[in-house]
């Protein structure tokens, strides 16, 4: 049997289309962190547009909460964005507090706020191992986690849990601190100081993961803003919005950080602002640790919380951004409206923006340094 | 600004008494409180985020609720420049056919939020460009955080 041979000359380019086409990354792919599926639109190699198909996961924490008591709203909230547990359940019992205009003992807010720093902490080193996985370096991922193993038996330890903590009641904590609280904390803060030049050395330097993430999906300062971003992924674009800083909750006004920020704007800048918020929340944890006030850990409320009639909005600054409580009361047992402000949700609107004329594997490393979570986004 | 000055300033919008004018309260809640109309509704935040002396161009939070007879969605706003906050509501009494103004080509926050009330209470944004179903299925029958919901196959309520 004769071959067919290709003539050249009888290929025209014309016979070549150029042609969009349509392709699902996830719901299972390793690079979404989670459930999520984005439906891109591709010319080639180039993206056309990428639309999230959300609600794999979602299971309606914000009904839920309608039949449910203040006391157990609190334990479904470490179910959204559960690498920032700490700070999640604090936001509930914030806002119960306030709204019950309970002023909780000294000892707690020191507590809470060194918890919630070592959260962050627990979270970005979390990110910054899948950080490198997702461009290709899996080394990252045994360093993230060992030093996060440290943080989660000191979780373990005082909390009784190493993820969903649910440490915080309102009124204060669920019981007091274990006695080897603090000297496993000021164990961890010189550890971590001397793992973090690590860190940098490992991938921060690293020419290939700066050739990944340079000049890729760059956020302006005001489309931050307009997309509603927060969190790291607004400070690296130039947008200052830390909520410790300007509506500081807990202990968080006693103490002195600076807020990371870059101009940047690009995957390279979101991910040295995350770097230096670990140095940061390092700051702070040092400045408390030494001095936790005696005290109660808790102030007793009613067995049954009722909050007076009205709304009631608290605000914290989770490892991935703002983080809102909006409780609508009528004055009963049950709240009338919950409403979560997750920062996922906002920061996830941003990505088409972002994404669009890029190649495919930079969306992955644009999607790492997003740092989305997906029960954050579903609720 | 305070709230004073905040009330103030938006109240020297609408000059004419026979128009209807934004109602304040800020019973029970820590922030100022805004209530309009659907009719002013987009109006008045266009002036909210473009007047320098208010500049509320950040969006936070959109939420849905249903108020038993009326359907409403709460706007909390923040001035990434004079850091003030403030809240704006707005009701519809029409639970069959609620429509109100998107805000989305003010705040392009707004898109994915008001997806998701329209997802969960189905109330309508004019002129959205992607009016969709966000978390749940196109099939999906009902609005699930409406107070009169029933589903017996897919919600246990105690």
């Amino acid at each position: 049997m004769e071959t067919a041979v290709l003539n050249s000359t009888t290929v025209k380019k014309s016979n070549f289309k150029s042609e969009e086409y349509f392709i699902n990354m996830g719901p299972q792919h390793p690079a979404t962190h989670g459930v999520l599926r984005l439906l891109l639109t591709i010319d080639g190699e180039i993206i056309k547009k990428v639309e999230p198909d959300l609600g794999y996961i979602h299971r309606s924490i914000e009904k839920m909460s309608e039949s449910n008591s203040y006391q157990q709203i609190v334990h479904l909230t470490d179910r959204l964005d559960y690498l920032s547990s700490h700070i999640n359940n604090e936001a509930v019992c914030l806002c119960v507090e306030n709204a019950l205009e309970l002023e909780v003992p000294e000892r707690v807010k020191v507590i809470r706020t060194i918890l919630g720093e070592l959260t962050r902490i627990a979270s970005h080193t979390l990110w910054w191992g899948v950080m490198g996985m997702d461009v290709g370096a899996l080394t990252t991922y045994f360093y993230g986690f060992r030093d996060r193993e440290m943080i989660n038996d000191i979780f373990e330890e005082t909390c009784g849990a190493r993820l969903t903590m649910n440490y915080n009641i309102p009124g204060g904590l669920m019981q007091d601190i274990h006695p080897n609280f603090v000297k496993r904390v000021k164990e961890f803060i010189p550890h971590f100081r001397s793992k973090l030049p690590e860190y940098d050395r490992l991938l921060t330097g690293n020419i290939i993961f700066q050739k990944r993430t340079k000049g890729v999906g760059v956020l302006s300062r005001e489309d931050a803003i307009n997309f509603g971003a927060s969190g790291p992924v607004a400070r690296a674009s130039g947008y200052s919005c830390d909520v410790r800083k300007y509506h500081p909750y807990s202990a968080l006004d006693k103490v002195n950080f600076t807020e990371a920020l870059d101009t940047a704007g690009d995957s390279f800048a979101r991910y040295k602002v995350r770097i230096a918020e670990m140095w940061e929340s390092l700051n702070i944890i040092e400045q408390l640790i030494d001095n936790i006030p005696e005290g109660d850990f808790k102030v007793a409320t009613n067995a049954v919380i009722k909050l007076p009639k009205g709304d009631f909005y608290q605000k914290v600054e989770t490892a991935r951004g703002e983080f809102g409580v909006y409780i609508i009361s009528t004055g009963n047992k049950n709240p009338y409206r919950v409403k979560f402000r997750s920062p996922g949700l906002s920061n996830l609107s941003l990505l088409n923006h972002i994404a669009v004329g890029g190649k495919i594997g930079d969306l992955v490393a644009t999607m790492a340094t997003i740092d989305i979570v997906v029960p954050d986004i579903d609720r | 600004m305070n709230n004073e000055a905040l009330q103030q300033t938006i109240l020297s919008w609408f000059p004419d008494p026979e128009f209807p004018q934004p109602q304040f309260t800020e019973e029970g809640s820590q922030f100022l409180n805004l209530s309009t109309e659907p009719e002013q509704l987009h109006e008045l935040m266009h002036l909210l985020k473009n007047n320098p002396e208010t500049h509320f161009d950040y969006l936070f939070c959109l939420t849905g609720v249903d108020y038993g007879k009326e359907l409403g969605v709460v706007y909390h706003l923040e001035s990434t420049v004079h850091r003030h906050i403030m809240v704006v509501k707005v009701q519809t009494a029409d639970r069959e056919n609620p429509i109100l103004d998107s805000v989305q080509d003010l705040w392009a926050t707004a898109n994915f939020h008001e997806r998701e009330v329209f997802d969960f209470f189905g109330i309508k944004f004019k002129n959205h460009p992607n009016l969709k179903r966000l978390f749940l299925t196109d099939e999906w029958e009902g609005y699930p955080l409406r107070k009169d919901y029933v589903d017996e196959t897919n919600m246990v309520v105690k």
